[in-house]
This record gives structure tokens, C-alpha cells and sequence, in this order.
């Protein structure tokens, strides 16, 4: 196994982790579930598809899939905070959302029910084992700079305040609603980046292309316990485990279905065994007037 | 603070025909209050008079329906929280409104944090704190987290956050229900310090003794409404009493400087239980561990006669709650043994020690006492719905007669069998859990907090109950923040601090300061 190869190979599977979870980091820090990850990443990397195709401008495609994951975002706020409706249902609500009009769209502009055509991406020098993906860094820098917000300015004490003790914070005159839109805007745009991500580095859409990895940022979240850095770390974790699935796979000794399980069978025990009890913001899933 | 400019005899605040109703409970009748700058002031009243109410009025949380409110001679009737803030009202809640995971200088200064270069800066928000701290007196540690601190600290970190938003007008609702007497103590001082600094203070209470200590002025309010303006030097308990139930309240002595009880039915207070009666209750050697795996209860040993009270006095938090929950089998005891009528009852679950004669108010009605959205009657049958069932069903009619029953002798109101908990006053709603648990056979009683958050007409009517089944032989364990009710109904007291009962006196030899000491432990004593 040649080490580099298998260090870049993991660093390209980490990336959409580390954009979806880093979204659902400061979504669930103000207290808003985040189950919808999936959905964004899809929208992220469909609009990104169709933003790309028509311009041909892969940062036309970016700026497209943070617009796709911005609405779909405030869909999702509008459901949770404004109607107060059960984020749970609204989460996989917005991922059966995302799938059906994806698939919709996909149709419409490109006539296919599998498939775009072929886009542009970013870099591609083989030399450069993808590091030459300007997208790529801004995922590496994602989870740092997340923790510095959250950390290090007044907007993310009030969002650490608002998830744990909304009442705490009103009663000081912040805005329990008005950090809750910011924060779950913020996820949208991220997790949807995860998806452009994925579009721009296979050069098309796919239906149903992020195929799980919304839920796998959703385990990395809790298994990072909702702190920025250490979600990104557990990211880098299950790419980890991925990218041996996939070197695995020459090899006939093990069947290649126990090999397939190995990134999510590390994912359960990591969530059940490692996480211990994990404390989620008090005032998670909580709506407030 | 500094003294406002407001001419003297201009009211701070003035609210007048203050209406608010929620759905069909009218809070707020034409409720009035008035407040001089630089006084304390004690709004009393009965649970459910509406203080609350007219108190998140003030502070901007809720608009009247109707009426005028002014500040500082200035119209704000119908203001913003945020206007609230900003005019110089502080209110600090009775159920802390503080971020527990964050440090107590963070929580001061959140919404208005200092910064620097678009960051936060903490160090110069930990230096405003320990500044504001020391010209307060109110002692913080700014990087502790809030999560850590005892609720006399939280408290100070409270008013600390309302002053550095620059409050010069201060609500507390409640502020002693937590607190020991040396806390209770000091925060007198505070406030008194913060008066003479020009501050108004508004103390929401409804213990006469506080009221007679503290206030320079008295509003009582009772059913939305005020019903008389008082000046504390002119008064008595009595008289406030009076006004706050519209009614005569017989106060014991040792009631007159503290909450309300009424005389004892069966037995003088402090009379001992005749030496024939065997102990209903055995407790030995008991140890039981905490939700954090923390030694709680730290081997206690007692045992209670038939027709006798234990009352056990302790600041909270010191293992009162273990304690109860493992004698109630709702927590594993690790060590040591539980005896009810002489049944070894220490590894049987909740339903087998109900059989064996344990009837428990637990400490937190709403928690474990109730279920809100059930019914008057349903609840009055939980854990003892096997009683009700008819060839396998619930029988609906004897539910429902004796809910009728227990309505009527335990007089809750509205006495309406099929209405939900939920829309019954905190002292009615105590009043079903005291029926459920009192009104069946039992033989030893364990009663936690059974008066906290109810008003007077309650506690008095809850304490002549447990007076009554003292007389009628029942062995009862009775723990409670309020020193007073300890002193007032029990037979002999122990002090739990640190999981530990430090002392064991006779009621008839315990004095509040002395109980005091015990609980905060600075004086200490093997069990006696």
C-alpha cells in the first residue's frame, strides 16, 4: 500500500464528511437537528452540476451549490424555527425532498434518469493526487475555522448559548430565532459545498450520488460531540476506514461484502462504544416561541 | 448605580389597571403596582395572585391587555425586552435563566461581549466581571462554569448580569426558595448595599418572614389583583396574611417570623412517640450513589416510630434527593438495609414497597407526581390502577367515584374529575399527588418538599394533613428547604450535609441558627 496514495485517497473521501459535518456542527450547536445533511449535499451537488453544464465555469457551479444548499437550508429553518415543526421528520423530509427533485431537474435538463453529461472540475494534474482542488483546501479549513467562530467571536458564544439555554439568551435580548436562521443558512451552504464537492471531482451528477455520506457526517458530528474540530477528526477517521475498504478490495481472502461493511460496521461501534454517554446541546430538537 | 434624575416622589414605576388574560384565566385584573426609587419593595401573594405576571409585564417578556405602565415617569406600556434592558430593568427568574455550559463570565457579558478586533474578548470580559464583582460584594469566580456552581453562586452570577447591562431596577422572583440562611444572609446584604446605592429592588416572595426583614414596602396582590399597599414598619404578619388569602391564617409562634402552619392537630411539636410503638421504618447503614456515580448518601442510619415525624433539614443538593429516591426503590442502593413494619424491603422495586405500606410525594411534582395531560381522576390512580380494574379493564366508574371523594376531601379546585392536571394551579395540582398518597392505606409516608411552590392556603392545608396522619400513627420522613416547616412539623430533626446526617436533635431543642450551622458545616456532630 503506498502511503501517499492512500493519504490523498482518504483526504478526497474526507472532504464532502468534512463540509457536511462542519454544517451540522453549527446547525446543531444553536439546537437545530440536523438529519438533512444528506439532502444537502445532493441539492449541493445538482445545482453545482447544472451551474457548471450551463457556464462552464466550475466556480459558477460552486457559487450554485451554495445557492441550492442556502434554500434548501431556509426551508428547513423556516419548518423548524418559524412552524416549529418536529425536526426530526422535517430532516428526513427535506432528504426525500432533495432525492425527488433532483431527480426531477435531472430529467428536465439533461433528459436521463441516471445520470448529467460530463462537467468541468478544478485542477486534475495527476502529479498533484488532487491537492491542486482549491475545493479541497476549503474543506481541510472548514472545521478550524468553524471552531474559531464558535469559539472566538461573540456570534458563536451566542450560538453555543442559544442551543444549550434558549431562555438564557433571550432573556438577555439576543435573538434566539435570528441565530438559529444565521446558523442553520451556515449549515446549508456547508453540507451543500460537500456536494459540490463530490459532482466537481466526478466531472457529473449522479442520481442519488452522495449515497449515505450525509448520514455518515451526522454520526461524525455526534462522534465528535458537536465540537468543530474533533467532528472533522472523526471524519478523517471514517474516510480512514473507507479508503481501506477500497485497497482492501483487490484482495481474495476476505469476502469482499465484509470488507464493503467495514466503514460503517467502525461507524456504529465508534458512535456505540468510543463515543461514551455524548452530551448533546441541552436545547437540541427544542423549538422555542 | 447612580441615583436617577427623576424628581423625588416620582415613582420609579407606576402600573396601573394592568389587564392580562391567558385563554380564559384572567392573571391580571386591573393590577397596580407602585414603586419608589431606592426602596425594597415585597410584591406578596398567594400562588396563581398574578406577581409573575405583572412582573414579566414589567420586564417587557409579555404585553398587558390592558392598562399603562411608566418608568421613571416615562410611558413604556407595552415595551420590548430588550427596551426593558436598556431603561435599566434587571430581572433574575426564579428557574435561573443561565447557560450551564458556559463560564459565569461569559453568561455576564453574553449579547453584550467585548470585542476585539472582531473577536471576542474574554480576558477583558473576565476583568469586567471581577470588577462589577468587587463594588457588589457579590462574589463570582468569572472562569468557572456555570454548570459547576452552587445556586447561591449562580444566583450572584444572575444579578451580577442584570447590573452589568446596567440595571438599576431590580426584579427577583424568589430569590431565598434555594438558598440556606447565611446565603439568604448575605444576599440581604447585597441588596440592601444596592439600595443605598440609589437601586429600586422588587422582591417577589411569599415567606412573611423575608417580607418583615428586608421590604421598606408591601403590594399584595390576590386573584389579579392588588389589594393593598403596605409600609413594613406598620404591619404585621398577620395583617399580611390576612390580606394575601382574604382571610384569617391562624399563625403558630414560630410561624410569625416564618411560612405559614397552622396549630398541630394530634401532638405539641416536639412531643416525643411513646416508647411502645415499634419503629415503622428501619434504616441502616445506607449508602447510594449519585447520577454521576458520587457517593450521595454516605451510610445513613435512622429509624421513625408510628405516629412520629422525622424531618430532615439540609441545603440542597446534600443527598436528600437519593436518599428519598432509594427509600422510594426509584435508585439502586448500594449498601445497607431498608425495613418497612419489619419487611426487608431493600432490593424490592417501587410497586412491591407500595404493597408493603410506602406512600411517597415525590419532591417534583411535575417530574414524577403527575402526569400533566391525564385527567384529575387518572392521576389519582396512578400506581394504584390495579386497584380500579374490572375483569382486566380500568372501571371508569369506581375511577371516577373516587375521584369525586378525593376532590372533595382533599378540596381541590376546580373540582372537576375530568379536567387535565395540567390547567390546575401548582397548589391544587399538589393537592392530588397529597390525596393519591395520603388518602389510601399506608403506613409510612415519605413526604419530599410536599409544600414548595404552593401558596398559603395550600401549605396550611397540607401541613394539618400531615399532622393528622402523625396523630393517626403513620410514620412519616419529611424533607424540605424550608427550615421553618421542618421546625414546625417535625418531632426531630436531622441534618443532612454532604450526604451525611451531622446531626439528630429534638424538634423542641433545634433553633433555626443552630440547624444553620449544621447545614452549612461549619458546626459538626456524629448522628445522635
Amino acid at each position: 500500500m503506498n502511503p501517499v496514495s492512500f493519504l490523498a485517497q482518504m483526504v478526497r473521501i474526507a472532504i464532502p464528511y468534512l463540509f457536511a459535518a462542519t454544517g451540522g456542527v453549527v446547525a446543531e450547536r444553536s439546537g437545530i437537528i440536523s438529519l438533512e445533511l444528506e439532502g444537502l449535499m445532493l441539492v449541493g451537488a445538482f445545482s453545482a452540476t447544472i451551474g457548471t453544464h450551463y457556464s462552464g465555469s466550475p466556480w459558477i457551479g460552486v457559487l450554485c451549490g451554495i445557492l441550492g444548499g442556502l434554500i434548501f437550508g431556509l426551508v428547513h429553518a423556516l419548518a423548524t424555527i418559524r412552524y416549529r415543526a418536529d425536526q426530526v421528520v422535517v430532516g428526513i423530509a427535506i432528504n426525500l425532498l432533495a432525492i425527488g427533485v433532483t431527480r426531477f431537474f435531472l430529467k428536465l435538463a439533461f433528459a436521463s434518469s441516471s445520470n448529467s453529461p460530463r462537467i468541468n472540475g478544478f485542477g486534475g494534474r495527476a502529479a498533484a493526487h488532487g491537492f491542486d482542488n482549491p475545493l479541497l483546501w476549503m474543506g481541510l479549513l472548514a472545521a478550524p475555522v468553524l471552531a474559531f467562530f464558535l469559539y472566538r467571536t461573540p456570534f458563536g458564544l451566542r450560538v453555543r448559548a442559544v442551543g444549550e439555554h434558549p431562555g438564557a439568551a433571550a432573556s438577555v435580548g439576543v435573538s434566539v430565532n435570528k441565530i438559529r436562521y444565521i446558523a442553520v443558512a451556515v449549515s446549508g451552504m456547508l453540507a451543500a459545498l460537500g456536494g459540490v464537492f463530490l459532482a466537481l471531482d466526478q466531472h457529473q451528477f449522479t442520481d442519488q450520488m452522495t449515497s449515505g455520506r450525509g448520514f455518515i457526517a451526522v454520526a461524525a458530528v455526534i462522534f465528535g460531540r458537536w465540537d468543530p474540530v474533533k467532528a472533522g477528526l472523526a471524519c478523517l477517521f471514517f474516510a480512514a476506514a473507507e479508503t481501506l475498504q477500497i485497497q482492501l478490495q483487490g484482495n481474495h481472502v476476505i469476502p469482499s461484502q465484509f470488507i464493503e461493511m467495514i466503514p460503517y460496521a467502525l461507524t456504529i461501534i465508534a458512535l456505540a462504544g468510543l463515543v461514551g454517554r455524548a452530551v448533546a446541546p441541552a436545547a437540541l430538537g427544542k423549538a422555542v416561541e | 448605580m447612580t441615583a436617577s434624575s427623576v424628581p423625588t416622589g416620582n415613582p420609579a414605576i407606576r402600573m396601573t389597571g394592568i389587564e392580562k388574560a391567558f385563554g380564559s384565566v384572567r392573571a391580571n385584573r386591573g393590577a397596580s403596582l407602585e414603586v419608589q426609587q431606592g426602596e425594597i419593595h415585597a410584591l406578596v401573594g398567594e400562588n396563581g395572585a398574578g406577581k409573575s405576571t405583572l412582573m414579566k409585564i414589567l420586564g417587557g417578556l409579555q404585553p398587558p391587555d390592558a392598562g399603562t405602565m411608566e418608568v421613571n415617569g416615562k410611558d413604556v406600556t407595552g415595551w420590548s425586552t430588550s427596551d426593558a434592558i436598556r431603561a435599566g430593568i434587571g430581572v433574575v427568574h426564579q428557574h435561573f435563566m443561565l447557560v450551564p455550559t458556559l463560564t459565569v463570565a461569559e453568561n455576564i457579558v453574553l449579547g453584550m461581549e467585548p470585542v476585539k478586533g472582531g473577536r471576542f474578548d474574554y480576558r477583558k470580559a473576565v476583568d469586567e466581571v471581577k470588577t462589577l464583582s468587587h463594588n457588589t460584594g457579590l462574589e463570582v469566580s468569572p472562569d468557572r462554569k456555570v454548570a459547576d456552581l452552587s445556586v447561591g453562586e449562580a444566583q450572584r452570577v444572575e444579578i451580577l448580569k442584570t447590573l452589568f447591562r446596567g440595571a438599576k431596577i431590580l426584579v427577583l422572583d424568589e430569590p431565598t426558595a434555594v438558598l440556606s440562611p447565611p446565603e439568604v444572609r448575605d444576599l440581604w446584604t447585597v441588596l440592601r448595599g444596592l439600595r443605598d446605592a440609589g437601586g429600586t429592588i422588587i422582591l417577589i416572595t411569599h415567606r412573611l418572614d423575608e417580607v418583615i426583614d428586608i421590604s421598606d414596602t408591601i403590594t399584595v396582590m390576590r386573584a389579579g389583583q392588588t389589594v393593598t399597599r403596605l409600609k413594613t414598619t406598620e404591619t404585621t404578619p398577620s395583617e399580611i396574611a390576612k390580606a394575601m388569602v382574604g382571610r384569617d391564617v391562624a399563625l403558630t409562634s414560630r410561624d410569625e417570623a416564618g411560612i405559614l402552619t397552622t396549630p398541630a392537630h394530634g401532638g405539641a411539636i416536639g412531643q416525643p412517640p411513646r416508647d411502645d410503638e415499634a419503629s415503622a421504618i428501619n434504616v441502616t447503614n445506607l449508602c447510594v450513589l449519585g447520577s454521576r456515580k458520587t457517593i450521595e448518601v454516605d451510610g445513613v442510619s435512622f429509624s421513625i416510630r408510628a405516629g412520629e415525624i422525622l424531618g430532615i433539614a439540609g441545603v440542597e443538593g446534600n443527598g436528600q434527593t437519593e436518599l428519598i429516591e432509594a427509600l422510594a426503590g426509584l435508585r439502586r442502593i448500594e449498601s445497607g438495609s431498608v425495613r418497612i413494619d419489619g419487611k426487608d424491603v431493600t432490593f424490592r422495586n417501587v410497586g412491591e414497597r407500595r404493597t408493603a405500606g410506602l406512600s411517597h410525594i415525590p419532591e417534583d411534582r411535575h417530574r414524577r407526581g403527575l402526569i400533566l395531560d391525564y385527567s384529575v381522576a387518572d392521576n389519582l390512580v396512578l400506581g394504584l390502577q390495579a386497584d380500579f380494574v374490572d375483569k382486566g379493564l380500568l372501571d371508569t366508574d369506581r375511577i371516577n367515584a373516587n375521584a369525586e371523594a378525593q376532590i372533595k376531601a382533599f378540596d381541590i379546585r376546580p373540582p372537576v374529575a375530568g379536567m387535565p392536571a395540567r390547567n390546575l394551579s401548582g397548589g391544587n395540582q399538589q393537592k392530588v399527588v397529597v390525596a393519591r398518597e395520603m388518602g389510601g392505606a399506608f403506613t409510612v409516608l415519605l413526604a419530599s418538599q410536599p409544600t414548595r411552590g404552593v401558596d398559603v392556603g395550600a401549605i396550611e392545608f397540607i401541613h394539618s394533613r400531615l399532622r393528622e396522619a402523625r396523630a393517626a400513627g403513620k410514620a412519616i420522613l419529611l424533607v424540605s428547604a424550608e427550615l421553618n416547616e421542618v421546625l414546625a412539623l417535625a418531632d426531630r430533626v436531622a441534618v443532612m450535609y454532604r450526604g451525611k446526617f451531622v446531626a439528630v436533635v429534638p424538634a423542641s431543642e433545634a433553633s433555626e441558627e443552630s440547624l444553620g450551622e449544621y447545614m452549612t458545616g461549619t458546626r459538626k456532630e456524629s448522628a445522635a
